[in-house]
């Protein structure tokens, strides 16, 4: 009983949970913009992968879809951190995570949106081609809703991860939910603000991972 | 210009000093992921077993353990396993710390794996293997799950090489796996060139892995 009374402390959740919505809202923007600039990203790399005119640009992107998928994100991120400062540029932590987080999760997003794109029948595009449409019209129109539709339940479970792999933003200084947890927890000597972040995020994301485990049964069957 | 990104980057002086301190770690990374996909294979298919033996109570408590371990980052999980285990009068080290909590989390996503492949069996191979003396225990054993796990083996495959890349985790927590000590060695040294080679090793080990996942996911017949 003490125990839980020590972990599930009422006084200090209610202390220090004005400060973990600050650390939610850093949390939720990170996550807003990493999906964003993943997806953009993703999306050119899935174009540039499906492509078949430039040999060089799909074999290179394949190669980055490779390495990058085998690269922890927490490796690249600290590495990118190193390699701005050490370049001597003055960046802003805001920038450094950005672009590492975009570059772990683009390739997922890419290999995800090629699947997409290549499982459109072929005759589709030469039908929408005959008709007169030019051939970024029939991406545009054609190809792409069919591929962002079917992919669905993948880019949501993708995104699910990427709003998880923000949590390690705070190993460079970014006060995200967990950073601001683990401040509280040193300075009030007590594991009550870990438990509440960790009760934050099950209220949040239970819904979503509810949601993407039935698409992805549903699909198994 | 170039000749001092290569000296800041990949300085030979640096990384041959630190060299056997990082490749020492190599067996940190290794054996965790190791040991991780032990327990969690084993781990995950006993609370799939457990999800079907028949029993409402005991399947729903499997359901919430799983969703509870996917809602919440690993990283979370990570720094709660390591500094609230004091609290409970029990000291873990980052090695058991990052061990226990990705174990955890890797059970969680294969019990998913293996449950979906265990219901997607046809219930007359159950019933037949019943009705041949076959006990219920014995008929999952030998019936059911050989042939669950070679029809998931695609996703359980990406599920571990999905978990074996945070090991990089318990670098946080002050595990002298790869990340940790090149970065320890970086700071020292006031030199990057030790975390080159840390991106490296983790290729080396992890790209294998992540091809390997994904050959398996397209072309695993399970039928064969």
């Amino acid at each position: 009983m003490e125990g839980l009374q020590m972990f599930f402390n009422l006084e200090i959740f209610r202390q220090v949970f004005p400060l973990m919505l600050q650390g939610l809202l850093t949390t939720l923007k990170l996550s807003a913009f990493t999906i964003a600039l993943g997806l953009l990203c993703g999306l050119f790399i899935a174009l540039g992968v499906s492509q078949r005119r430039l040999r060089w640009l799909r074999v290179g992107l394949i190669v980055y879809i490779d390495l990058f998928r085998a690269l922890p994100p927490l490796v690249l991120l600290i590495f990118i951190s190193f390699l701005i400062n050490f370049w001597g540029l003055r960046w802003n932590v805001w920038g450094i995570i950005a672009l590492s987080f975009t570059l772990s999760t683009a390739c997922y997003y890419g290999e995800i949106l090629r699947a997409g794109i290549e499982a459109v029948p072929g005759g589709q595009v030469e039908a929408a081609r005959s008709t007169g449409m030019s051939a970024v019209q029939t991406m545009l129109y054609v190809v792409l809703p069919q591929a962002f539709r079917s992919t669905n339940p993948e880019l949501c479970s993708n995104s699910l991860l990427v709003i998880k792999m923000t949590a390690i933003a705070g190993v460079v200084g970014m006060q995200d939910m967990l950073g601001i947890a683990r401040n509280a927890q040193s300075l009030l000597y007590s594991p009550a603000p870990l438990i509440l972040c960790a009760l934050i995020y099950m209220v949040l994301l239970w819904p979503a991972v509810r949601w993407v485990s039935n698409m992805s049964e549903r699909q198994t069957r | 210009m170039s000749a001092s990104i290569v000296d800041v980057f990949l300085n030979w002086e640096v990384i041959s000093r630190y060299l056997p301190d990082i490749l020492g770690s190599l067996v940190y990374t290794i054996g965790l992921a190791v040991l991780i996909v032990a327990g969690g294979l084993a781990l995950g298919t006993v609370l799939a077993v457990a999800r079907s033996a028949g029993s409402r109570p005991l399947a729903a408590l499997i359901v919430v353990y799983v969703d509870v371990m996917r809602t919440v980052p690993p990283m979370v999980y990570l720094i709660i396993v390591f500094f609230c285990a004091p609290y409970l009068g029990l000291t873990l080290s980052p090695f058991e710390s990052t061990w226990l909590t990705l174990t955890l989390i890797l059970a969680a996503f294969i019990e998913e794996c293996v449950w979906v492949g265990i219901r997607t069996l046809p219930a007359g191979q159950v019933e037949a293997a019943r009705s041949t003396g076959l006990s219920w225990l014995r008929t999952m054993r030998h019936v059911v799950l050989p042939q669950a796990i070679r029809m998931m083996l695609g996703p359980i495959t990406g599920k571990i090489a999905a978990i074996t890349k945070e090991t990089a985790l318990g670098s946080v927590i002050g595990l002298t796996e790869i990340l940790g000590t090149a970065e320890s060695a970086s700071s020292n040294s006031g030199n990057p060139s030790t975390l080159t080679v840390a991106v490296v090793l983790y290729l080396m080990i992890f790209v294998p892995v992540v091809v390997g996942s994904r050959y398996l996911e397209k072309n695993w017949n399970w039928k064969t």
